[in-house]
């Protein structure tokens, strides 16, 4: 019998896809947002706002993943330059996007026209903080009807974000969210995390949120 | 929850490592899983046993050691295990906290003939 030092991450082989799906977006001047959150949060409203507002700004493309269905890609269609939908659902994982998937549905994308990528991934606070996808920032939505205490049971989703949104602001009078013990969780685990508040049914709030994406584009442009 | 590719990892990773050392049973592989890396062994147990079938692996033991979380403070650098949900530093009371232990997932050895 022989014993075999390995020491090698499991994880690797998403890895390097990863890094090989962010040189071919960076190449093509693509930045791109992973969207996270569970289901209901506001993955696709944020995305519909983000299309509206950056209309005439910037060329946006969008890749929804879903278990199932192709509704969600239905609803963004007419306002997004490219749509591309994943269904996970006949896939040997189907609780998260992981970068293969990312790397064949880059393919289907004319990279050449696009500046940002919005990418959907699947509903769940655990399994996406996993695998990276090749993005340049990470996003988690968190809604108030979801309570406040979603930081402190999934914590490695906010620990690895760049920026966490409290999505349903309007619906503040009605829930018992308390706002400040929320942001002080995600201050605790990140605090280089941007927060933002804001409603996709209102719009409220929408504004910073598109000026912190239009400033990412920006910087990413002019680093490149 | 996604144990299937994990597993499948693993697989891939030992037979290559097989292969490299010109091996022909892979008998044993360590593998080393942290606590707050939400991978149930039980699960990649399961998984292992139905992917090794008809390969070297097959009828490989898998052994889990697993790396319980720990974190550190970020006021006053105090490294502490955290109790359940509650993340708070147990000297300064402060809930500003890194994880400095329990993400790792790695195949660390293998025995094999």
């Amino acid at each position: 019998m022989k014993k075999i030092e390995v020491i090698q991450n499991i994880l690797e082989a998403n890895e390097t896809i990863a890094s090989r799906n962010q040189q071919l977006l960076d190449k093509h001047k693509v930045f791109t947002i992973n969207i996270m959150s569970s289901p209901g949060a506001g993955k696709t409203s944020l995305i519909l706002q983000t299309l509206a507002r950056l209309k005439g700004r910037l060329n946006v493309a969008v890749i929804e993943g879903d278990v199932a269905s192709t509704v969600d890609a239905e609803k963004v269609q007419s306002e997004a330059k490219a749509v591309v939908q994943i269904n996970t659902r006949n896939m040997p994982e189907s609780c998260s996007l992981m970068a293969a998937m990312i790397e064949s549905a880059l393919k289907d994308i004319p990279l050449d026209n696009i500046d940002l990528l919005l990418i959907e991934n699947i509903g769940n606070l655990i399994c996406p903080s996993e695998f990276t996808l090749g993005e340049h920032k990470r996003v988690v939505i968190s809604s108030l009807p979801e309570g406040d205490d979603k930081p402190t049971k999934y914590p490695l989703i906010y620990i690895d974000a760049d920026a966490v949104i409290i999505n349903k602001m309007d619906l503040l009078p009605h829930v018992d969210f308390d706002i400040a013990a929320f942001r002080h969780s995600v201050e605790g685990l990140n605090p280089e995390a941007e927060v933002f508040q804001l409603s996709c049914k209102t719009s409220e709030g929408i504004e910073r949120w598109c000026s912190w994406v239009l400033e990412q584009v920006e910087t990413n442009a002019t680093k490149r | 929850m996604h144990e299937f590719g994990i597993t499948e990892n693993i697989m891939n990773i030992a037979l290559a490592k097989a292969g490299e050392a010109q091996a022909n049973k892979v008998i044993r592989i360590n593998l080393v899983i942290g606590e707050m890396s939400g991978f149930v062994p039980d699960c990649i147990q399961f998984y292992f046993d139905s992917l090794s079938k008809d390969t070297i692996a097959q009828g490989a033991a898998l052994h889990f050691e697993s790396v319980p979380a720990q974190l550190r403070c970020r006021n006053c650098a105090t490294i502490f295990s955290p109790e359940d949900t509650l993340w708070a530093c147990p000297k300064c009371r402060g809930q500003s906290v890194e994880i400095s232990k329990g993400r790792e997932l790695y195949i660390e050895s293998m025995e094999v003939e």
